[in-house]
């Protein structure tokens, strides 16, 4: 034992196990949970036999006949969509601003959007849901309120992503373009943005991401049932004895994530494409989260 | 674009970008050829940004403060803000002083437990990711890529998916109970679910496990092999080069890594909720749901927010200067 422990050359055995060993207990409690979606019978915990009953065959308890759970869905999805398109812009445009303002203010901005990031997100739920039930009442909660509520929780970051990009990109290029006759627009359309988008890209398939998954804020910020996504309708009925239908519910939205990051995964190379590596693809994307 | 090229007043020359090696007296080469930019031209991008972050950051937090420090409505219990930080008055505070360390303090425990939870998850989040992060950054090899997507799917999958299926797991007649019954190490099955507070500690773990794994990753992939290399070149066996060179070199992943494991749990409720449901368990987090959810609590849910970020500030102001930091570094 002795000997083999200080070999040079040992193959770091008990290293890859413990790896392995993590990833099986971070992946198996999922991937039965996934399973059982598609249990035949009402047990989330025997087996019964395959069947689609979870997904549509039930008429009645299924995710496709079930309003509850249809409606959950749709009001995952339509934040999810919405919030991307306001956080994302807005996000990109105060990176730009703060990025080569370099003032006092911005570096006042800079530390508040930072801490946006790191606040627990109750704190943040908590003070939004009392900004809109004392003082800005004319935001009802609901729709308008979980929107406004997210991007201001997921514009941190657009705002990191193309920071860390527009410092690596330096200015040089918008000069160049610039001394060849752009106006300070032109560059920024011509020049700029196109070097941003891989970050503009990759901070809304996060955003999209991040937003689909979100708890704490919508759901203080909701109004009734109709606004209740899916991650608070797996929370309300996940010690309720529910049935698999919410595992199937859970698995929908497990697939449609992974896909998005799939995809986001390879738009980012083709967008990255021929830029010179030090760093896999994998790695460069995962640095973007 | 006319309004670009409006006759000069004072002439802004290409921003700083990163800076040239003069110092900011070399400009690049704008300032003298034709194009400009006004002075407001790059504020002007900040500025939505910059109103949003006022009215729905800065903004709630005024609110909380006058909800924190202001009056209750006598007959409904509801509170009332106080607008004016002349007449804010701490009563809500002293109730909850009262309520942590007074006589009969109900919420004291709540707070000792956090601290634990918090302490003992993240601590073990810490001893499962370094070795973790540690193999996927120097002997992954032609398979770092993948690992490193099977690290982050995490991320992908909805939180509460992640505890419905330690949910179904867990239950009395979970597969888990079911397996330590059949093979004979459980009589009957266990009461995971019933307030046990490994259960709630280890759910956290397996909660936010990813983002510690993350920042080591980040951490421990940024550092020079080359240092290591002659570490061992110089004699020094594997686990001195490990101690010796390695761990120092990732203080500042490890310390980032802790924060941003640590303060989601401070703020998390919902792990407890399904996992546990016990108020033997209960944390902050579900003090502060407890106080936004029964009617005539809201300021006490106001004054606990404070408390929590007034505890939370320093980890925080630390984070972000750190950040600041190495994204200066980067940026040279």
């Amino acid at each position: 034992m002795r000997r083999w422990l200080t070999d040079p050359w040992r193959k770091p055995r008990l290293l890859e196990a413990l790896v392995y060993g993590y990833l099986a207990w971070s992946v198996l409690p999922v991937a039965i949970a996934v399973w059982f979606s598609f249990n035949a019978g009402r047990s989330r915990s025997s087996w019964q036999g395959f069947s689609l009953r979870w997904y549509w065959q039930d008429p009645v308890l299924s995710v496709w006949n079930d309003p509850d759970l249809q409606r959950a869905l749709l009001h995952s999805l339509r934040l999810a969509v919405l919030t991307t398109l306001v956080a994302v812009p807005l996000g990109v445009a105060f990176a730009i601003g703060l990025d080569r303002w370099r003032g006092r203010l911005a570096a006042g901005f800079n530390f508040q959007m930072l801490l946006s990031f790191v606040l627990p997100e109750i704190i943040l739920a908590v003070a939004l849901l009392f900004l809109f039930t004392n003082l800005l009442k004319a935001v009802q909660l609901g729709t308008w309120a979980q929107l406004l509520g997210l991007v201001t929780f997921q514009l941190s970051y657009p705002v990191i992503i193309c920071r860390a990009r527009l410092l690596s990109i330096g200015s040089e290029y918008e000069e160049a373009a610039m001394d060849l006759g752009a106006s300070p627009f032109k560059a920024l359309r011509h020049v700029l943005l196109p070097l941003l988008a891989p970050a503009i890209f990759a901070s809304a398939v996060l955003v999209f991401a991040d937003v689909i998954d979100d708890f704490v804020l919508v759901r203080y910020l909701s109004a009734d049932a109709a606004s209740e996504p899916m991650s608070v309708k797996i929370y309300n009925t996940a010690r309720a004895s529910p049935t698999p239908a919410l595992n199937a519910l859970a698995t929908i939205m497990l697939f449609s994530s992974l896909l998005a990051i799939t995809l986001g995964f390879f738009v980012y190379r083709r967008l990255t494409r021929g830029e010179r590596k030090r760093e896999s693809t994998v790695e460069g994307f995962a640095a973007q989260i | 674009m006319a309004t670009q090229e409006a006759p000069a007043t004072s002439r802004e020359p290409g921003q700083a970008g990163p800076k040239p090696p003069h110092g900011r007296g070399a400009r690049p080469a704008s300032a003298r050829a034709g194009a400009w930019r006004p002075r407001w031209f790059w504020p002007s991008f900040a500025v939505p940004g910059m109103v949003w972050l006022v009215v729905l950051f800065l903004l709630p937090f005024y609110v909380v403060l006058s909800i924190a420090f202001g009056a209750v409505d006598p007959l409904f219990r509801t509170p009332v803000p106080v607008w004016n930080p002349v007449e804010w008055n701490p009563f809500q505070f002293e109730l909850l002083y009262d309520r942590i360390f007074g006589p009969g303090a109900f919420l004291g425990p709540a707070f000792l437990r956090t601290f634990a939870y918090v302490a003992a998850a993240t601590a073990l989040c810490l001893v499962v990711a370094y070795p973790v992060a540690y193999y996927v950054t120097r002997y992954a090899g032609r398979r770092k890529g993948l690992l490193l997507v099977a690290l982050l799917a995490p991320f992908w999958i909805s939180y509460m998916m992640r505890m419905l299926a330690w949910v179904n797991l867990l239950e009395s007649d979970g597969m888990i109970n079911n397996v330590l019954v059949s093979v004979g190490l459980l009589a009957e099955p266990f009461p995971w679910l019933a307030g046990q507070p490994v259960t709630v500690t280890l759910g956290l773990v397996y909660g936010y496990i990813p983002y510690m794994i993350l920042a080591l990753f980040a951490g421990l992939n940024g550092i020079d092999q080359r240092l290591l290399e002659a570490s061992r070149d110089l004699g020094a066996s594997r686990r001195r080069t490990f101690v010796l060179v390695t761990v120092p070199l990732s203080r500042q992943a490890i310390l980032a890594g802790l924060v941003v494991t640590a303060l989601p749990m401070f703020g998390d409720y919902f792990t407890n909720d399904l996992l546990s449901g016990s108020p033997r368990t209960s944390m902050v987090g579900n003090l502060v749901n407890d106080a936004i959810a029964s009617p005539g609590q809201g300021g006490q849910a106001a004054a606990l927010v404070l408390v929590m970020m007034a505890l939370l500030a320093l980890p925080m102001v630390l984070y972000i200067r750190a950040t600041a930091r190495a994204s200066r570094e980067a940026g040279r």
